[in-house]
C-alpha cells in the first residue's frame, strides 16, 4: 500500500478522473449536476491529457442525452472502452439504450449526479428518482456516498463490469455529493491498473463488431426464442455481485479501504436497524454512532451494490438479532405500496424467513419511509426520529421524514436540537455572498489551503439561490480531526465563524440564528467600527449580546478599491476569515492565499496580483474588532418578506420560500398539481441596483427604447389624463406627451421600480437624446440608488395606481405606442443586462393578453418559473400569459399541443354556437362566428360578444349550453408562443420545432439564441459560431453555425424572422407583429447576447449592433403570405456587411480567447467565419431578389446563386 | 562614395534612414522586407502598458471571476490551459524578428507606469533587443499637477529602468515640454541614451453624428518635419545623447535637413506605410545623391552643420524666425514690384 496523497475534488472531479483515466471514446451532454464531468473529460483531453493507456480520449458532444447513449453503444459495439455522464430526464432519455447495451452484455460505466425528475415541478436537486427509474434496464447499480467513494466506487465499477460484461450505473447524490469538496486520498495509476483486467480489456475488444471477424447483433425474434434468449443473461447476473465484491476486496488490498456489497455498521447486536444508500448514510454512520456511544443499540446498513440485488449478502450483513428495520428510500413511487428498496428488502427478507436457512427468531419488522427529495435535508436528528419511532410498539409505515406532511400525515417529527459528536469536533464556518462577489471561489480556495496546510479534513458544500442577477450564496465549511460525514447543512446555532460579505444581507437574513456560542461574525459594512453597532437590526445585536459572538468589521469596499480591485472583495474577506479564525498560523496563511492568488493570476496577471497583494496587506489593517455594548439598542427591524396586504397564498408560501423558511412549509399548503398564481416577482423587492436610471423629462421625446431594452421591465411608460396625478407624491414627475396622437391633456410619465431595477444601466445606453450643451447628459442618466430608493419607490407605487392606457388606441406597430403596453413578465431573476428578456417581455406587451406559452427547459424557464416567485403576469383584467415548462426535448410539440387543444375548443365551441343558435340571436352567434380579431379593437369587440353571449347562456341550461358556457373564452383568438434557447431548437428538440414548422399549425416559435447553453454554463450547440471557444469546443468550434432561418424557409408555410432588437428595434416589433399575424407556424430568431459570450452585458447592444453590420446576425423577414401576392418572400432588413468581422469577434472573449490560445486556427477560423458571412449575405440577397412562385424553395433558388466573384478570388 | 553611415545609441548603422514605431514589425515577412529594402535597424511596434494590463483585467473578469452563482452554471467560458497574452507575443515576435533579421531592433515600449516599464523592461532585454525606446504617453489632465510634477515622472520612470537595464535607451518624448532642452538633459542626466522628437499622437476627434470621441491618426506631411528639425538643432551640441528625428519625415531632403539639425537618425513611417518599404532605399539615395551632388563626404560631416551652435542665423532657431516666416508672405522692402 502507498502512501495517501491528499487533493481536495468535489464528486463529479472524482468521477470524472477515473472515467477519464480509463476510457477512450467519451459522449456527453450537458445536464446539471452531471454537467461538470463532461466538462472536465473535455478540458482534460483537449489539453492532450491522455488516459491509462498513453492515449487521449475522443470527447464528442451529442445533441441529446438519448445521442450521446447512442453514441456510446456504438463505440461499445464497435471494441471501444467508452462512458458518459447524465442525471434525471437525462438519464431516463438513455433508457432505450440502456435496454440494448445490458441486453448485449456490453461493459460499461454510466457515471451519475443521481438528480430528482420533472414531475409537479422540475427540481435540479439531489435524489434518487431518475436512477430509480433505470433499474430494470438490467444495468448494474452501484452507489458513492461521498466525493472519496466516487473515486473509488468509480474505478471498482470500470473493474467489475469489465469483468462481468454487465453494464453498470455508478451514481451519487447531485449536488450534496457531485459538488461537496472534500479532501480524498487519491488513487494513483498503478493502483487503477493493478484493478482492471487487461484479460477482461481484450474480451471486449474480441467481441467488437469487426468486417474481419463479422457476426451480427441486434437481430429481431420472433415468439420461439425471444422469451430464451432474455433468460440467457441469468449466470452472468449471478455472478456479477461476486465480481463486484471481489474488486471491492482487491481495491481494498491496495488502498486499505474496504467495501462491501452491503455494509454493516453499529452495535453487535442491534435490534433496530436503518437500511439506506447514497449521502443519507453518510449522516446516519455518523448519527449511529454517536447513539451507540450514548447506549442504544442500533446499527445501519449502507448498500452499495443495488443491482443485481444480491440477497444472500443482505441477508449475511443483517445480525440476526435485529427485530425491527427501516428502508430509507430517496425516492417516491406515487400508487405503490412502498418504494423501490423497501420492497426489495421486504422481499428478500419474506424469501430468507419462509426458508430454512432462516437466522431470525422471527422475521423483523420493515418499514419504509422517504427523506431527502430534491436535496432535502436529512440531519441526525431526523435519524434519530427514525429509531425512535422503531422503539414504539407499532412504528409508522411509509412514513416521510425530513417534512411536515398534515395533509397525509406521513411525516415523523424530529428533534431540530438534537446534534452529534461531530458537532463539537469540527470547525464550521458559513459565508453569505453574493453569487458574483466570488465569495464561493474564495471559500474553495480557503479549502484548499487548509486541506493542504494542516492534517484536517475538510468538507465545502455551497448554497445556490435560483436567481441569475443578485444570487445568494452559503457557503457551508467545515474543518476537522475526523473524517466528515456531516452530509448536512451547519444549521441553527451551530457556526463557529460567520461571515456577511454583502451589508444588505442584514435586512434580509437572520445570519445569526446559525452562530453558536462565543462564535465570531465577520461583517463587511460601509460604517465605521463605532457605527456598526447602531446599524445592526435589533433581533442581531440581542444574539450577539445573548451568544457573546464576538464581531468583527471591515470596510470591504473602501480597501478593494482603494487597492485597485475595484468591487472586488473576495481576497480582502478570505484574509479576514484566516486572521480571525485562527484556523491556521495568521502568517502561514497570509502567504498561502498570496500564493494562490499567484498560482491563479500568474505571471500574466501581474497587475492583478500586485493589486490582490496590496488588498489582502491592507485588509488586515482595516480589520476591526467591535466593542459590544450590553443591551440591543437598534431600532431597525428586518422587514417582512412580503407586504402586509398580499393574499395569503403568498404570504404563507411565497413569502416563506423568499426569507429561507420554504423547509417549513406544511404540505397542506403546497399546490398538489404544481399549480401557482402568476406575478409574484413584484412582490419579491431584491434591490439589486447601486446606480438607477433617473429620466429628465425636459430632454426626452418619448421614443419608447427605454422600456423595450429594460431587461427587468423596470422602467415603463405610461400615458394618463393629468387630472389623475394630483394626488402624485411631490417628487413624480410627467409632463404632456409629445406628438398629435393623444388628446389634450394627456401626460406621460417614465417610471423606475428602484427596488427592482438591476441597474444594468442598458436603458441609459440604449437613450438616443442628448443635452445639446452638454453631449454627456440624456433624457436618462444613472444616479446613485440609496438616495433615491424610498422617493422613486413611493412614485413607482403611484404609478401603479394609474390606469393602463386603452390598448386599442395605442399605435402598436411604433415602439412609441408599444412601449404604452403593459409588460406581463416583470422583475425576472435574469442576468444584469440580460439579451433574452426583452424580447420575451416584448411578446407579452404585444399579445400577452391572449397567450399560452410552452417553455423548453433553460434559462428562459429558470428566469420564467423557477421558485420563488414568477415574472409572468397578469393585467387588470386578470388577463396574461399562461406558461408551462415541460421539458428541454420536446418543448415544440408541447406548444403544438396547446395550439392543437386551442382549435379543438375553439371549433367545438363554434359548433356548439352553431347548435345554439335559434336561442341566441342571428346577429350575435353570426358576430361570434366571423369576428375579425385581426386587431386590438377586433379583439376586445370579439371579448365583449363573448360577455354578452356567458349572458344569454346564464339563461340557457342545455348540456350544450353548459358546454358552450365553459369553452365561451375559445371563441377569442389565443396567441401560442413556444419559447426556448438554441440548445433546444437547434439540438435536443430540432426534430420537434422542424415537425412542427412543417405540420402547418399556427404556433409562434421565439428561438432566444445565445449561440450557447447558456442555461447549464457555456457548453457550444449547433447554434455556436465557427470559432468560438465554448465548453466541450475549447479549441473553437470547427464547424459552422446552423442556418435555422434556411432550413425553415425550405417549408410551405413558415413565417421566418431574425432579429436583434439592439441593432434594429423596429424590425424587432414588426417581425412580432406579423409571426403573430401569420396563419401558420412563425419562427422567429432572435439575437440575444449572454453572459457567456465573455462581454461586458452593459455592451448588449453594442454587440448586437456589430453583429449585424458584420454580417454575423443578417437582420430578414421571409412572410410567405408574401408569395400568394406574387412578391419576393424574404426581405432584408440589413445592409451588406460594412464591418470586418474581426472587429466584431474581437470585441468577445468566446472569439478573442482563441487568438491568445490557438492563434493559427483562430486566423483560419476567422478568415473562413469572414468569407461565410459575405456569402450568407449575397445569398439571401439574391434570394430576396429572384423572381419568386409558389413552386420555389431556398433550395432551389440556391442552385441559382452565384458565390460573389470578390469572394471566390480570395 | 559618400559614407553614408552614422551612429545611433553607440548602435552602428549603414544610413540614418530608420524605420519607427510602425505595425509593420507585428509580419515578419514585411520586417524582411524592409531589411532587404535596405532598413539598418527597425523600431518594432508599441507594447502597451495599458494594453497589456486591460488583458489581465479582462481575462481576470472573464475567466477567474466568471461565476455568478448560480448552482446549475458557475462558469461560463472555459480556462484555456495555456494561452499567449500581449507581452508574450510581442516577446515572441521581437524573439522571431531577431533570428531572421540581422539589423539591430529597437524594442518600443508604451506606457506611464513604474511597474509596467521596468518589469516589461527587463523582459524586452532578455528577449534581445538591441535597446528600447520608451515612448511616454502622458497626458496631465489634472489642473493642478505642475510641468515639473510631469517631468520628475518621466525622470523617475527612466532612472528606474536605467538600474536594471544596460541596453540602450531612447526616450521618445512629446513637444508639449514648456523646456523642451532641459527636459531632454535632464532625461541625459538619467542615463538616457537618446532622444526622439517627437511624439506624434492619435487626436481624439468628434463624430458629429453620434458626438462620441473617436481617436485618429493620419499619415504626416512633411511640414510636421519643421518643428524637430528645429529642436535637434537647438539640442544639437548641448547634449551629448544621440538625436532622433520622427515625424514628417518622407524624402531625401528632410533627411538631410535633419542631419544638418544635428539628428543621427531620421525616422520615416508614413511614407513607408503608404508607398512600401523599397521607399527606404529610394531615400537612401535620394540623400546619397544630395550629398554627392554637393559635394559631401558622409553624413557624419553634415551632423549639426546646420544646427542652432553653428547656423548661419541661428537666431530664426529662436522666437525670430515667427517674424520671419509671416514676412516671407511680404516683399522684401526696396524691391521694386
Amino acid at each position: 500500500m502507498k502512501k495517501a496523497h491528499m487533493i481536495t475534488i468535489d464528486g463529479n472531479q472524482a468521477a470524472a478522473s477515473i472515467a477519464h483515466l480509463t476510457n477512450e471514446v467519451i459522449a456527453i451532454y450537458p445536464i446539471t449536476p452531471a454537467s461538470p464531468m463532461g466538462e472536465w473529460a473535455d478540458e482534460w483531453s483537449s489539453r492532450g491529457q491522455p488516459n491509462l493507456w498513453g492515449t487521449v480520449p475522443h470527447i464528442i458532444e451529442m445533441q441529446s442525452e438519448a445521442g450521446a447513449a447512442g453514441a456510446i453503444h456504438g463505440a461499445l459495439q464497435a471494441g471501444s472502452l467508452a462512458t458518459t455522464f447524465t442525471a434525471s430526464q437525462g438519464l431516463l432519455l438513455m433508457i432505450p439504450n440502456m435496454y440494448k447495451i445490458a441486453g448485449e452484455l456490453t461493459p460499461t460505466v454510466f457515471h451519475i449526479a443521481a438528480r430528482s425528475l420533472a414531475c409537479q415541478a422540475l427540481s435540479i436537486f439531489g435524489d434518487h428518482s431518475d436512477v430509480m427509474s433505470v433499474r430494470m434496464t438490467g444495468f448494474a447499480m452501484l452507489s458513492s456516498n461521498s466525493p472519496q467513494e466516487v473515486q473509488d466506487m468509480a474505478l471498482i465499477a470500470q473493474a467489475a463490469t469489465l469483468e462481468s460484461r454487465i453494464p453498470l450505473l455508478h451514481f451519487f447524490d447531485g449536488f450534496r455529493t457531485s459538488h461537496e469538496l472534500q479532501k480524498i486520498n487519491e488513487i494513483d495509476q498503478d493502483t487503477i491498473r493493478a484493478m482492471l483486467s487487461q484479460e477482461a480489456i481484450q474480451g471486449h475488444r474480441q467481441r467488437a463488431l469487426s468486417p474481419d471477424h463479422p457476426v451480427v447483433r441486434g437481430t429481431s425474434q420472433n415468439p420461439d426464442v425471444y422469451f430464451q434468449g432474455r433468460e440467457s443473461v441469468n449466470p452472468f447476473y449471478e455472478k456479477m455481485p461476486s465480481i463486484v465484491q471481489t474488486c471491492m476486496d482487491r481495491f481494498a488490498e491496495l488502498t486499505g479501504r474496504q467495501y462491501k456489497l452491503f455494509e454493516y455498521l453499529g452495535d453487535t447486536n442491534p435490534e433496530r436497524l436503518i437500511i439506506l444508500m447514497g449521502s443519507g448514510a453518510e449522516a446516519t454512520q455518523e448519527t449511529v454512532e454517536y447513539l451507540q456511544s450514548e447506549g442504544e443499540s442500533v446499527g445501519m446498513i449502507k448498500v452499495r451494490l443495488y443491482r443485481p440485488f444480491d440477497a444472500s449478502a443482505l441477508l449475511d450483513a443483517i445480525p440476526a438479532s435485529v427485530k425491527k428495520i427501516v428502508v430509507l428510500d430517496r425516492t417516491k413511487e406515487p400508487g405503490a405500496d412502498g418504494e423501490p428498496l423497501y420492497k426489495d428488502i421486504v422481499t428478500a427478507l419474506a424469501q430468507h424467513c419462509c426458508s430454512e436457512a432462516n437466522k431470525f427468531a422471527s422475521m423483523p419488522v420493515v418499514m419504509g419511509g422517504r427523506y431527502g427529495l430534491s436535496s432535502k435535508e436529512f440531519t441526525p436528528g431526523m435519524i434519530k426520529s427514525i429509531f425512535d419511532e422503531l422503539a414504539k410498539d407499532k412504528p409508522k409505515n411509509h412514513f416521510t421524514i425530513g417534512i411536515h406532511d398534515d395533509l397525509s400525515n406521513t411525516s415523523l417529527e424530529w428533534d431540530k436540537q438534537f446534534r452529534t459528536d461531530a458537532n463539537n469536533e469540527h470547525f464550521q464556518a458559513m459565508f453569505y455572498g453574493l453569487g458574483s462577489d466570488g465569495t464561493v471561489s474564495a471559500n474553495k480556495n480557503s479549502i484548499k489551503i487548509i486541506g493542504e496546510a494542516t492534517d484536517l479534513y475538510t468538507q465545502g458544500y455551497f448554497v445556490y439561490d435560483s436567481k441569475k442577477s443578485g444570487a445568494v450564496t452559503v457557503s457551508h465549511l467545515r474543518f476537522g480531526p475526523n473524517p466528515i460525514r456531516s452530509t448536512y447543512l451547519i444549521s441553527d446555532n451551530d457556526a463557529n465563524f460567520i461571515a456577511c460579505h454583502q451589508p444588505v444581507f442584514l435586512e434580509r437574513y437572520n445570519m445569526l440564528d446559525n452562530a453558536a456560542d462565543e462564535a465570531v461574525f465577520l461583517l463587511n459594512s460601509s460604517h465605521a467600527p463605532d457605527k456598526v453597532w447602531d446599524d445592526l437590526p435589533k433581533h442581531m445585536q440581542e444574539q450577539i449580546i445573548a451568544k457573546r459572538i464576538k464581531l468583527y468589521t471591515i470596510d470591504a469596499y473602501t480597501v478593494a478599491e482603494q487597492s485597485g480591485m475595484g468591487k472586488r472583495i473576495n481576497t480582502i474577506m478570505q484574509t479576514c476569515f484566516f486572521a480571525i479564525s485562527g484556523i491556521l498560523p495568521r502568517e502561514d496563511a497570509i502567504q498561502a492565499i498570496k500564493d494562490a492568488v499567484e498560482k491563479t493570476y500568474g505571471k500574466k496577471g501581474q497587475r492583478i496580483v500586485d493589486f490582490n497583494f496590496k488588498a489582502i496587506d491592507a485588509a488586515l489593517g482595516a480589520l476591526h474588532e467591535v466593542r459590544i455594548p450590553d443591551k440591543a439598542t437598534s431600532k431597525r427591524l428586518i422587514p417582512p418578506p412580503v407586504p402586509d396586504n398580499a393574499p395569503d397564498f403568498v404570504k404563507q408560501v411565497t413569502g416563506r420560500i423568499i426569507s429561507g423558511q420554504g423547509d417549513d412549509i406544511p404540505v397542506s399548503l403546497m399546490p398538489f398539481d404544481g399549480t401557482y398564481p402568476t406575478g409574484t416577482a413584484a412582490i419579491e423587492k431584491r434591490n439589486l441596483a447601486l446606480e438607477m436610471p433617473v429620466w429628465e423629462m425636459d430632454l426626452c421625446t418619448d421614443c419608447g427604447k427605454c422600456p423595450l431594452v429594460c431587461p427587468h421591465a423596470a422602467i415603463r411608460s405610461k400615458i394618463f389624463p393629468e387630472e389623475l396625478t394630483q394626488k402624485a407624491p411631490s417628487t413624480f414627475k410627467h409632463r404632456t406627451t409629445r406628438g398629435k396622437e393623444f388628446p389634450a391633456g394627456t401626460h406621460i410619465a417614465y417610471q423606475v421600480a428602484p427596488e427592482d431595477c438591476t441597474g444594468c444601466g442598458l436603458c441609459v445606453e440604449i437613450c438616443p437624446i442628448r443635452d445639446k450643451s452638454n453631449a454627456s447628459r440624456k433624457a436618462l442618466n444613472m444616479a446613485p440608488q440609496p438616495a433615491l430608493r424610498a422617493s422613486e419607490r413611493d412614485n413607482w407605487n403611484f404609478f401603479l395606481t394609474l390606469p393602463e392606457y386603452d390598448r386599442i388606441l395605442l399605435k402598436n406597430t411604433t415602439i412609441k405606442g408599444s412601449m404604452i403596453m403593459q409588460p406581463l413578465f416583470e422583475f425576472s431573476g435574469a442576468c444584469v443586462g440580460c439579451g433574452e428578456t426583452p424580447y420575451v417581455k416584448l411578446a407579452s406587451q404585444l399579445f400577452g393578453d391572449r397567450m399560452l406559452v410552452a417553455n423548453a427547459t433553460g434559462c428562459s424557464s429558470i428566469y420564467g418559473g423557477n421558485l420563488p416567485t414568477t415574472p409572468w403576469c397578469k393585467n387588470a383584467d386578470g388577463r396574461g400569459p399562461a406558461w408551462n415548462n415541460s421539458l428541454f426535448e420536446d418543448n415544440a410539440e408541447f406548444g403544438l399541443g396547446m395550439r392543437l387543444a386551442v382549435e379543438k375548443q375553439h371549433e367545438y365551441a363554434c359548433e356548439l354556437l352553431k347548435e345554439l343558435r335559434p336561442q341566441l340571436e342571428d346577429k350575435l352567434v353570426d358576430a361570434l362566428l366571423d369576428g375579425d380579431e385581426s386587431s386590438e379593437a377586433g379583439i376586445a369587440e370579439q371579448r365583449a360578444r363573448i360577455e354578452q353571449l356567458k349572458q344569454k347562456l346564464n339563461k340557457l341550461s342545455s348540456p350544450q349550453a353548459n358546454d358552450l358556457m365553459q369553452l365561451a373564452d375559445m371563441l377569442s383568438r389565443k396567441s401560442v408562443w413556444i419559447i426556448g434557447g438554441d440548445g433546444w431548437a437547434y439540438d435536443i428538440g430540432y426534430g420537434g420545432v422542424d415537425h412542427v414548422l412543417a405540420s402547418g399549425y399556427n404556433v409562434n416559435i421565439l428561438v432566444l439564441d445565445t449561440e450557447v447553453y447558456s442555461n447549464t454554463g457555456g457548453q457550444a450547440s449547433k447554434a455556436t459560431p465557427r470559432g468560438a471557444v465554448a465548453k466541450f469546443a475549447t479549441g473553437g468550434k470547427a464547424c459552422g453555425k446552423k442556418d435555422l432561418a434556411l432550413l425553415a424557409m425550405e417549408y410551405e408555410n413558415v413565417y421566418v424572422a431574425h432579429v436583434a432588437y439592439g441593432a434594429k428595434d423596429i424590425q424587432t416589433l414588426r417581425a412580432f407583429h406579423e409571426a403573430e399575424a401569420h396563419d401558420g407556424p412563425s419562427l422567429i430568431i432572435a439575437y440575444s447576447p449572454c453572459i457567456a459570450h465573455g462581454v461586458d452585458l452593459s455592451f448588449n447592444h453594442r454587440q448586437q449592433e456589430m453583429a449585424v453590420k458584420s454580417g454575423h446576425w443578417p437582420l430578414f423577414r421571409f412572410d410567405p403570405t408574401r408569395i400568394k401576392q406574387g412578391k419576393n418572400p424574404l426581405h432584408l432588413d440589413s445592409a451588406a456587411p460594412s464591418m470586418p468581422y474581426e472587429d466584431f469577434i474581437k470585441t468577445e472573449t468566446r472569439f478573442s480567447m482563441l487568438w491568445r490560445s490557438h492563434p493559427d486556427d483562430a486566423d483560419r477560423f476567422l478568415k473562413q467565419a469572414q468569407n461565410e458571412v459575405q456569402h450568407r449575405y449575397q445569398y439571401y440577397k439574391q434570394l430576396s431578389e429572384i423572381e419568386w412562385d409558389e413552386q420555389t424553395k431556398p433550395s432551389a433558388a440556391k442552385l441559382t446563386t452565384k458565390i460573389n466573384p470578390q469572394l471566390e478570388n480570395e | 562614395m559618400v559614407d553614408l553611415s552614422t551612429e545611433y545609441m553607440g548602435l552602428k548603422l549603414a544610413h540614418p534612414i530608420v524605420p519607427s514605431a510602425s505595425p509593420i514589425s507585428r509580419e515578419l515577412d514585411k520586417a524582411k522586407q524592409l531589411e532587404d529594402a535596405g532598413a539598418p535597424a527597425l523600431v518594432m511596434h508599441s507594447l502597451f502598458e495599458e494594453e497589456i494590463q486591460s488583458e489581465a483585467e479582462h481575462f481576470s473578469r472573464f475567466l477567474v471571476e466568471q461565476g455568478i452563482g448560480h448552482a446549475e452554471a458557475n462558469s461560463f467560458h472555459p480556462e484555456p490551459i495555456e494561452f499567449k497574452n500581449e507581452l508574450d507575443n510581442y516577446l515572441e515576435q521581437l524573439q522571431k524578428l531577431k533570428q531572421s533579421l540581422s539589423i539591430p531592433i529597437i524594442a518600443s515600449l508604451n506606457g506611464i507606469s513604474m511597474d509596467g516599464w521596468v518589469e516589461h523592461g527587463k523582459e524586452l532585454q532578455a528577449a534581445g533587443a538591441d535597446a528600447l525606446e520608451l515612448n511616454v504617453y502622458y497626458i496631465p489632465t489634472n489642473i493642478f499637477e505642475s510641468s515639473q510634477y510631469v517631468e520628475d515622472r518621466y525622470v523617475e520612470l527612466l532612472t528606474e529602468l536605467r538600474r536594471h537595464v544596460s541596453i540602450p535607451i531612447t526616450m521618445k518624448l512629446s513637444s508639449q515640454f514648456s523646456s523642451v532642452a532641459h527636459m531632454v538633459k535632464q532625461l541625459e542626466n538619467a542615463g538616457a541614451n537618446g532622444v526622439v522628437l517627437f511624439n506624434r499622437f492619435y487626436q481624439p476627434d468628434i463624430d458629429l453624428e453620434t458626438l462620441h470621441i473617436k481617436p485618429r491618426l493620419e499619415y504626416s506631411s512633411s511640414i510636421e518635419s519643421l518643428l524637430r528639425i528645429r529642436w535637434v538643432a537647438i539640442l544639437y551640441g548641448q547634449v551629448k545623447l544621440s538625436l532622433a528625428v520622427t515625424g514628417g519625415v518622407h524624402g531625401g531632403k528632410e533627411v538631410v535637413k535633419a542631419l544638418m539639425a544635428g539628428a543621427d537618425v531620421a525616422h520615416v513611417c508614413s511614407e513607408i506605410l503608404g508607398k512600401g518599404p523599397q521607399r527606404i532605399s529610394q531615400i537612401r539615395d535620394e540623400l546619397a545623391a544630395w550629398l554627392e551632388e554637393h559635394e559631401y563626404e558622409s553624413v557624419q560631416q553634415i551632423k549639426g552643420s546646420v544646427s542652432y551652435k553653428n547656423a548661419i542665423d541661428a537666431g530664426y532657431y529662436e522666437r525670430a524666425n515667427y517674424l520671419s516666416v509671416l514676412d516671407s508672405y511680404t516683399h522684401a522692402p526696396g524691391v521694386w514690384r
